[in-house]
């Protein structure tokens, strides 16, 4: 403090009040990853909320200019490293779109099924982590036991637990064996008991809904102005979902409801995701269905000239072996054109926009993130909240850091 | 779909016809193409008409095209959610223009607009608050330009004997290999390793 002006010491009456700046992270558990927010605090209330991010920009965009369409793929699974092949989804979906490539229904119902089962693990971190934000510890070790057995799944498929590279141009890289399905299947059955159990444990939790109550509400027009989309638009009583408003893949021909909240506070946002599950198990139960019917039979690949032949062919045709090797090497073209595909991902809305040249690499891809836009409204939303509620209002916003910094 | 966005494109061609300066719809999505004066105008047109209502901003991101005489293109996406729809907004800038944040429009502009300053070099004036925000704290260039190298101009490591992070230029252990796989017979613009001697001999 400085006494120059007047300011002389406690006796006096005088003194100055200043306000309190802190760095919240990049080094705290609640900031989910290396979040650096620059805090202005009035003693326990925040007046001002600067998120500094680009800790971890890796330059995705950048890199995918010099590499082939196929090469490009693995790097969504590092975007939202939570829910890898909801991203890997819209990269295909664009290359289909520029190429004109219709992917056979098994791969499209395969693709669904994984979808789901990337929400189901996206939610069950942030709903669980959430609760650790505000202070219950078991919830995350329950739900991370369900992921485990997600990620086996993930495993089964392609060989990843969580970089998967499954979602290729044209379909799927590899069928599903029967008894994977079967698995999924079981555990679909399985699964609404555990989440009765995180239900129990958290939704009339005292503490949980004091912490998440009437926190970092939501309104109409705020959805508007800041972009927000997915669970953030969801939890103010929007019914807006991708999967339904303008539907990709083949989600038209599934039975399943779109939960809406009411407030758009954080416990609302936390009701929205539970409800989620639930319907993305319903979802995985209508797939696996439609996987065992004979019209959900056959081959998961478009073959053609962006996907590889097939394997057996390979070994006695000669050009099948060509294009395999220039597939490989040289990659596909895709024509020149620019095309933006967005899908719902558990975040919210994930669009790639795509601009081809005509040659093997894309001449610029652009990223579009959810939690880029929500976190930009950090500054927004928690003004004038207590300090302790800005973990509670990050970890309802369901940010992760590999798909903002990109 | 694709009638409902040439009835959009007619509205706006009738509204807006002088901010247009090329408009098309390609793979199911309209895309319109306007001026740096135009651009304001334009946008707070589609946030506010009842045909348009593209209240949502989803994207703004660049290309850069560095034959063209206006070397960057700054697209907008927008989308509505009551009507159902997007739209794609370009805006050919050049290398010395400045363009109007339209960040009081769409606040969630902001840092979209913070993006594309950090990753093209484009400024945009009115802007609140346009700093870098994705590269590090005093990053030099600008990443997303084709001119800039992938590996970029310097590297960081944390100096054992300085006891702090230091910055040196970049210093590869062997080349940066840019395979190159197109075809010869479409992409090659160098000349094949022993083909050298037949051009020399048609000269």
């Amino acid at each position: 403090m400085d006494g120059t002006k007047g300011f002389d010491d406690a006796q006096t009456g005088e003194q100055r009040i200043r306000n309190f700046n802190i760095n919240f992270g990049p080094q705290h558990p609640a900031a989910h990853g290396v979040l650096r927010l620059v805090l202005e605090l009035d003693g326990e209330i925040v007046e001002r909320c600067d998120p500094h991010i680009g800790l971890l920009h890796r330059g995705t965009e950048k890199l995918m200019e010099s590499r082939t369409y196929l090469q490009n793929l693995p790097y969504f699974d590092r975007l939202d490293y939570v829910a890898p092949m909801n991203q890997e989804h819209a990269w295909c979906l664009a290359i289909e779109k520029l190429t004109g490539v219709e992917i056979p229904r098994r791969a499209s119902l395969i693709r669904v099924l994984y979808s789901e089962i990337g929400r189901v693990l996206n939610h069950l971190l942030n709903v669980t982590t959430q609760a650790m934000d505000v202070g219950a510890l078991t919830p995350p070790l329950w739900g991370f036991e369900e992921r485990e057995k997600l990620m086996i799944f993930y495993e089964r498929a392609c060989g990843a637990r969580l970089h998967a590279a499954y979602f290729r141009p044209g379909g799927v890289h590899q069928d599903l064996p029967p008894d994977l399905i079967d698995d999924i299947e079981q555990w679909a059955h399985e699964f609404p008991k555990v989440l009765d159990d995180i239900d129990g444990l958290l939704t009339e939790n005292r503490i949980f809904k004091q912490r998440n109550a009437d926190i970092g509400i939501v309104s109409e027009q705020e959805i508007l102005d800041w972009g927000y989309s997915g669970v953030m638009v969801r939890g103010s009583g929007l019914a807006w979902d991708l999967r339904r408003a303008q539907p990709y893949e083949c989600y038209d021909e599934f039975d399943f409801k779109i939960p809406v909240g009411k407030n758009g506070d954080c416990y609302d946002r936390y009701l929205c995701r539970m409800a989620e599950m639930r319907e993305s198990v319903k979802i995985i139960l209508q797939a696996v269905e439609k996987l065992r019917a004979p019209e959900g039979q056959g081959d998961v690949l478009a073959r053609g000239k962006i996907t590889p032949p097939d394997r057996a062919e390979m070994k006695t045709s000669m050009e099948a072996l060509i294009h395999h090797f220039k597939l490989y090497t040289e990659g596909f073209h895709v024509p020149e054109g620019e095309v933006y595909a967005a899908v719902e991902a558990p975040k919210g809305e994930f669009g790639v926009y795509l601009v081809a040249d005509g040659t093997n690499r894309p001449y610029r891809a652009k990223l579009r993130a959810p939690g880029f836009l929500h976190l930009q409204s950090m500054d927004h939303v928690a003004k004038g909240h207590q300090l302790a509620d800005v973990a509670a209002i990050i970890g309802t916003m369901d940010v992760v850091f590999g798909e903002i910094d990109r | 779909m694709s009638e409902a966005l040439e009835e959009l494109l007619g509205h706006l061609e009738l509204r807006m016809g002088e901010a247009l300066t090329n408009s098309q719809i390609t793979h199911g999505e309209l895309t319109v193409t306007t001026t740096l004066s135009h651009l304001t105008k334009l946008v707070r047109h589609l946030k506010a008409s009842d045909h348009a209502r593209f209240s949502t901003l989803v994207d703004i991101t660049a290309v850069d095209w560095p034959g063209r005489r206006k070397r960057f293109e700054v697209v907008y996406h927008f989308l509505s959610m009551y009507l159902n729809q997007r739209i794609r907004v370009k805006l050919p800038v050049g290398e010395d223009d400045i363009v109007p944040s339209i960040a009081e429009i769409h606040l969630s502009a902001n840092w979209f607009e913070r993006e594309v300053f950090d990753m093209f070099g484009i400024l945009f004036s009115g802007h609140p608050d346009l700093r870098r925000i994705l590269t590090d704290y005093g990053f030099r260039g600008h990443p997303l330009r084709k001119d800039f190298p992938t590996t970029g101009y310097t590297e960081v490591r944390y100096d054992e004997a300085l006891k702090r992070v230091v910055y040196e230029p970049v210093n590869l252990v062997q080349e940066y290999r840019q395979f190159d796989f197109m075809s010869p017979w479409e992409g090659a613009q160098y000349v094949l390793p022993g083909d050298e001697k037949p051009k020399e001999a048609t000269k």
